[in-house]
């Protein structure tokens, strides 16, 4: 066995290389500054590691050189590290996406003010709850600030996932993104029990599907003989042997990555884990994952398997379908504000995986109309501004026992905070696909080019399932304007410091500016252009 | 010299005057302020709130009355304009421009718009003050001011406009003051369902004028008065006659004329001086001067004209009719509007002959009719508000101002020499009799019956025997009152001095053009005569009747069957109710049962199901790890092995 040194093109994968190497130097910051000190240059360090990952991904997104792939498609990008790590349009601008997005997780993450000078996550994670030790480090106002190193390290997944070249990348890239998120899910300072719960559950699943994508990779390279997307793609379009291995090791690791979206039918960990994690690791999470394990979706099943692409669309409309009709059903019945939040994304899932379906490339439609992958990144977009916005405001209404979810104590919080609750219904509006918010643009991008692609069946479901997730958004916003306080004492809406503040105005006004005047980032998206093969 | 070229080549080929104004010059640029004045005025009063309460009857009437000095400024300057150039323009700024259609927001001042002016301001700023007085224990006397201004504004847009759609702008903004007002007392339902009534019958109305500008635009490609004069000439006779009936339809919802007039009598729930100003002085009359502008329109459609002649005599009778049967004294003054409406649109119906003297019978009846609206207002004053007259009488000794001034506007109404509403009546059964015998039998018909209705409400109010409430003590209103009816009564008296040299008609003719003089089948004086005779045999019916007679406190109820009618307004809330609004609320029912069970039943049943279905999958979701595992193993079992079987 020969051994080859790596090269690495370092100047294309410095927003990677920041954001991991940020994380380390923050782990070292644990070991070596005082517990009491430790806050700031935590903050300070994950903000500028992930605004320089930002600076340096736009960077390396304006200096792109043509590619020539194997397959002769031609494109921006390049395919680096050894063909593990492909950055090329989509990848940039998932990058940027993430990072906008780790930003306001950051934000969210570094509030202190709404519970009263301590963070939203547990002081003592060890300490048993209800014990001495928990009620000591809850006197003493003990913060963990361990967490801004795991926000970092699962941005750094987050980054490698959509660009992964190879299955095994690919496999490790998904378990770095999701070995913090499920530590995060755990670390509440309210509601403990709950919040460990969300994390054990989260990660017990978590490990069973990534089994699932293991085995699957395995399947595929039984059939294919290489583990990189390029070699799978060119074995899928010689048609070798052994088709059902092939088909078998589609299946397997679209489980694997169906249940990162949180798509029916293995959408069930999403509302237990969403309602019981620290609301800022919902929102950060719900964006973050969601865009990240998109891209890595889109790539896998276009680049390797797109060859395929008869065999898995079935698959995938029965599974868009699933997911809207389940999303917006079960949303209707639930009682508290992030569960409805968790299904309203379960639903969305199902509306962007309508995208998936849609053609793919550019040649085959009309002007004006957006490729698949256009749609689905536009809709990532709008998605993750109001979703994180959404959750960032569920932070701010709060009773005696912290935040309120409860609908009930929503009730009527038109009256007494009509800005907070008005936002929040914009949010909501958007979600729904009200004209003139995001949201109408975004589900516009992804129908329209289902439609050309022929999946009318799916689209028709589709503007059905929004009709009906209409109704109980649309009843969240009655709620909050049109019903009296509940006589057991309302949730308030309690001052937050500019950090929370400042992150739902940035995502009202995206949300707001990306209805009326999506244009310039429907041209950047346009000009993403395609994957490199 | 333009506009005077344009006038004589128009007249040879059409005999229809054109409008070919010139552009405002001078004192004429200040047109724009007449209107601006009094909507200022709304404005504050409305927007200021509270803070104005004190001053805002003072600002309000105070705007009016400057609108009034305006018009009267420009009045003066136009008498001294050659005839020719007596048509002025002013062009505020583009207003509507899409396509074809390029409608500027551009005001017209004409010799028709002058006296309307006059009459609008004038009257309007005397029933401004009155109202001070009359309103002046009214907690929303500012909001009050505000409508009225507001009015002001909109029925001087209608007048002054340019266009069609400017006029149609007014003629919904006086419709929206109209609505305001009558149902000002809001806390009384009837006065709310008045407002309604008169809302809903004039959109009937608002709608055959909607039709008749998208018509004429889509015949002659515009709607200034200036284009469709030119124009006119052109388009086919049938075109022209649906113009003119669509105009008609919005001239009957606006005066109230027969099929669309069952909301007056209602819309007496309003203050008096609304029910003086809107009811029976301007507002009502908008149909005539609608009918009168588009001359140009009705000259050249000869079927539209006859149709008008037709709803003309027939309300000019039904209106009368009504009059002699009502007891409540606003009820009865607004029969009579009725009736002198539709001799005003008698007058216009009958063209270039009838059109100055429609205008003229016009102003007199604002004059007159005003005064004694006002003046019953004052009696209602002085009665408690009560307005039954069967609870009036004996009150000249009580009222003397309102006495007389009452009684100036009953000469003058039931045409009596020398009073304005005797040369003004006269003059159009006269044209009515040259022009159609049956039809001007009919306006004589309807003189006796004036009479006849007039002397009764005279008889009920201010003689005979005291019937009064117990606890009652009339008392004249103060002055601030009756000098308004002072000024309105000595208009009432002199207001004939218009004719004097058949100056109105001269006046009017470079707008309606000029009437060949036609003989009429008796010699003038004889029909003068003929007409005082029937008018004193209807005086001396009522003095009979009424006046010779105990007048019961009660209306007594074994009446002949035409008093009932009468009394019921002649069934025209009946007629309404069994030809539009029953069927109309059947037709309602219907849809809504079949909204309930078809529509309602599937979204409803849908979400029934849906939630039925959410509950179900909810227990999907037990909150057991081992549970999800499972499902994700199912699923993932499921979907490998479809997948494999599929593609197999």
């Amino acid at each position: 066995m020969e051994f080859v040194k790596p090269e690495l093109e370092y100047a294309e994968l410095l927003p990677l290389l920041i954001v991991l190497g940020g994380a380390c130097v923050g782990v070292a910051i644990e070991a070596f500054v005082p517990r009491g000190l430790r806050r700031l240059p935590q903050i300070v360090l994950s903000a500028l590691v992930v605004v320089g990952a930002l600076v340096a991904t736009i960077l390396v997104g304006t200096h792109l050189d043509e590619h020539t792939g194997a397959a002769g498609a031609t494109g921006r990008g390049l395919v680096g590290a050894m063909g593990s790590i492909v950055v090329d349009g989509p990848t940039i601008y998932l990058w940027a996406l993430i990072l906008v997005f780790a930003l306001g997780g950051v934000a969210l993450f570094a509030e202190q003010r709404l519970e009263g000078g301590v963070s939203a996550f547990t002081g003592q994670a060890a300490a048993l709850p209800g014990t001495e030790g928990e009620r000591e480090a809850s006197t003493r106002g003990l913060d963990h600030t361990e967490v801004y190193p795991l926000l970092l390290f699962a941005v750094g997944g987050m980054l490698m996932f959509p660009a992964s070249g190879d299955l095994l990348t690919m496999f490790v890239a998904l378990e770095i993104l999701s070995l913090p998120l499920y530590l995060l899910c755990g670390l509440a300072r309210r509601r403990r029990l709950l919040s460990q719960e969300a994390a054990m559950k989260y990660f017990l699943l978590g490990a069973f599907a990534s089994g699932f994508f293991l085995y699957g990779a395995a399947l595929v390279y039984g059939y294919a003989g290489s583990v990189t997307f390029a070699g799978i793609n060119e074995a899928v379009r010689a048609g070798a042997d052994n088709h059902v291995l092939l088909l078998a090791g589609i299946g397997l690791l679209a489980v694997g990555l169906l249940f990162k979206v949180g798509a029916a039918p293995f959408q069930a960990w999403t509302p237990d884990v969403y309602q019981g994690a620290p609301t800022a690791v919902t929102a950060f999470m719900a964006a973050g994952t969601k865009v990240a394990a998109f891209g890595a979706l889109l790539r896998l099943m276009y680049v390797a398997f797109g060859g395929e692409r008869w065999s898995w669309q079935p698959m995938l409309w029965v599974i868009a379908i699933a997911s809207m009709v389940l999303g917006a059903v079960l949303a209707i019945v639930q009682s508290d504000v992030k569960r409805m939040l968790a299904y309203s994304s379960v639903a969305h899932t199902g509306f962007l995986l309508v995208g998936v379906l849609g053609v793919q490339s550019a040649g085959e439609l009309a002007d004006g109309q957006y490729t698949s992958l256009e749609g689905v990144l536009f809709y990532l977009t709008t998605y993750g501004f109001a979703m994180i916005g959404a959750f960032a405001i569920v932070t701010l209404v709060r009773d005696a026992g912290g935040e309120a979810t409860a609908y009930d104590r929503w009730a009527g919080l038109g009256r007494t905070s009509p800005l907070v609750a008005g936002a929040f219904a914009f949010f909501l509006l958007s979600m729904a696909g009200i004209p003139l918010t995001a949201g109408f643009i975004g589900k516009w991008a992804v129908f329209t080019s289902a439609m050309s692609a022929g999946a009318w069946p799916v689209v028709l479901v589709a503007i059905g399932c929004s009709i009906v997730a209409i109704t109980f958004y649309v009843r969240h916003i009655r709620l909050m304007f049109f019903t009296d306080p509940h006589p057991d004492g309302a949730g308030t809406v309690t001052r937050s410091s500019l950090l929370t503040s400042g992150t739902i105005v940035v995502c009202l006004v995206a949300t707001l500016a990306l209805g009326i005047l999506p244009g310039p980032v429907l041209d950047l998206v346009t000009s993403a252009g395609d994957f490199i093969r | 010299m333009n506009a005077l070229s344009a006038l004589s080549l128009a007249a040879t080929e059409t005999h229809v005057p054109v409008v070919a104004p010139t552009d405002a010059s001078g004192p004429f640029q200040l047109l724009w302020l007449i209107i601006a004045l009094p909507l200022l005025g709304a404005a504050v009063l409305l927007l200021g709130g509270r803070r104005t309460d004190k001053w805002g009857h003072l600002l309000g009437t105070a705007t009016s009355a400057a609108s009034f000095v305006l018009s009267l400024v420009l009045f003066v300057n136009l008498l001294g304009r050659d005839e020719g150039e007596r048509q002025i323009s002013q062009h505020l700024y583009d207003w509507i421009q899409a396509g074809r259609l390029d409608v500027g927001l551009d005001l017209l001042y004409d010799p028709l718009s002058a006296l309307f002016l006059l009459l609008i301001t004038g009257v309007g700023s005397l029933i401004h003050v009155y109202s001070i007085g009359y309103m002046a224990h009214d907690p929303r006397r500012r909001r009050f001011f505000a409508y009225l201004n507001l009015f002001v504004a909109a029925m001087l847009m209608l007048i002054l406009s340019e266009n069609y759609v400017g006029l149609f702008l007014g003629w919904e903004g006086v419709g929206l003051a109209s609505y305001l007002l009558i149902g000002f007392w809001q806390h009384k339902p009837s006065a709310a369902a008045a407002a309604k009534k008169a809302f809903v019958i004039n959109r009937v109305g608002d709608m055959g004028l909607g039709l008749a500008i998208f018509l004429m635009f889509v015949t002659f490609g515009t709607t200034s008065f200036t284009g469709i004069s030119e124009l006119s000439g052109g388009a086919t006779t049938t075109t022209l006659n649906w113009v003119g009936v669509l105009l008609l339809i919005g001239a009957c919802g606006k005066s109230a004329q027969v099929p669309l007039q069952a909301w007056l009598l209602d819309a007496m729930e309003g203050p008096t001086p609304v029910s003086a100003l809107i009811h029976a002085a301007t507002m009502v009359t908008a149909g005539v001067y609608l009918v009168t502008r588009s001359n140009f329109i009705f000259e050249l459609a000869p079927t539209a004209q006859t149709v008008v002649v037709i709803v003309a005599t027939v309300t000019l009778l039904w209106g009368a009719i009504i009059g002699c049967a009502k007891d409540d004294i606003k009820k009865g003054l607004a029969g009579s509007t009725m009736s002198q409406i539709g001799y005003m649109m008698l007058g216009a119906g009958l063209g270039v002959a009838g059109y100055a003297f429609a205008i003229f019978h016009l102003l007199t009846h604002g004059f007159f009719k005003a005064n004694m609206f006002l003046g019953a207002g004052s009696v209602m004053h002085a009665m408690d508000d009560d307005v039954d007259m069967r609870h009036y009488g004996a009150l000249q000794k009580a009222l003397p101002i309102t006495f007389a001034t009452f009684a100036l506007g009953f000469l003058a109404i039931i045409g009596i020499p020398p009073f304005a509403g005797f040369w003004s009546k006269d003059k159009i059964i006269e044209v009515a009799l040259t022009e159609n015998p049956i039809v001007g039998i009919c306006a004589l018909l309807g003189a006796g019956i004036t009479g006849f209705y007039m002397t009764r409400m005279m008889l009920m109010t201010f003689f005979t025997k005291k019937r009064w409430e117990k606890g009652v003590h009339p008392h004249e209103s103060p002055l601030v009152m009756t000098i308004p009816l002072m000024v309105l009564a000595a208009l009432s008296a002199l207001g004939g001095l218009m004719l004097a040299g058949n100056w109105i008609v001269d006046w009017l003719s470079p707008v309606v053009g000029h009437a060949e003089h036609a003989e009429p089948p008796l010699p003038v004086i004889v029909l003068t005569v003929i007409t005082i005779a029937v008018v004193l045999a209807g005086v001396g019916l009522a003095w009979f009747l009424v006046g010779q007679r105990d007048v019961p406190r009660t209306a007594p109820a074994d009446v002949s069957f035409a008093t009932r009618a009468a009394r019921a307004d002649l069934y025209g809330d009946a007629i309404n109710d069994g030809l539009v609004v029953n069927p109309g609320k059947a037709g309602v029912r219907s849809l809504v049962a079949g909204d309930r069970t078809l529509v309602d039943g599937l979204f409803t049943g849908g979400a029934t199901v849906l939630a039925g279905t959410g509950e179900l999958l909810r227990r999907l979701q037990n909150g057991y790890v081992r549970s999800y595992a499972l499902g994700i193993l199912g699923g993932a079992v499921v979907l490998v092995l479809t997948l494999v079987a599929v593609n197999l």
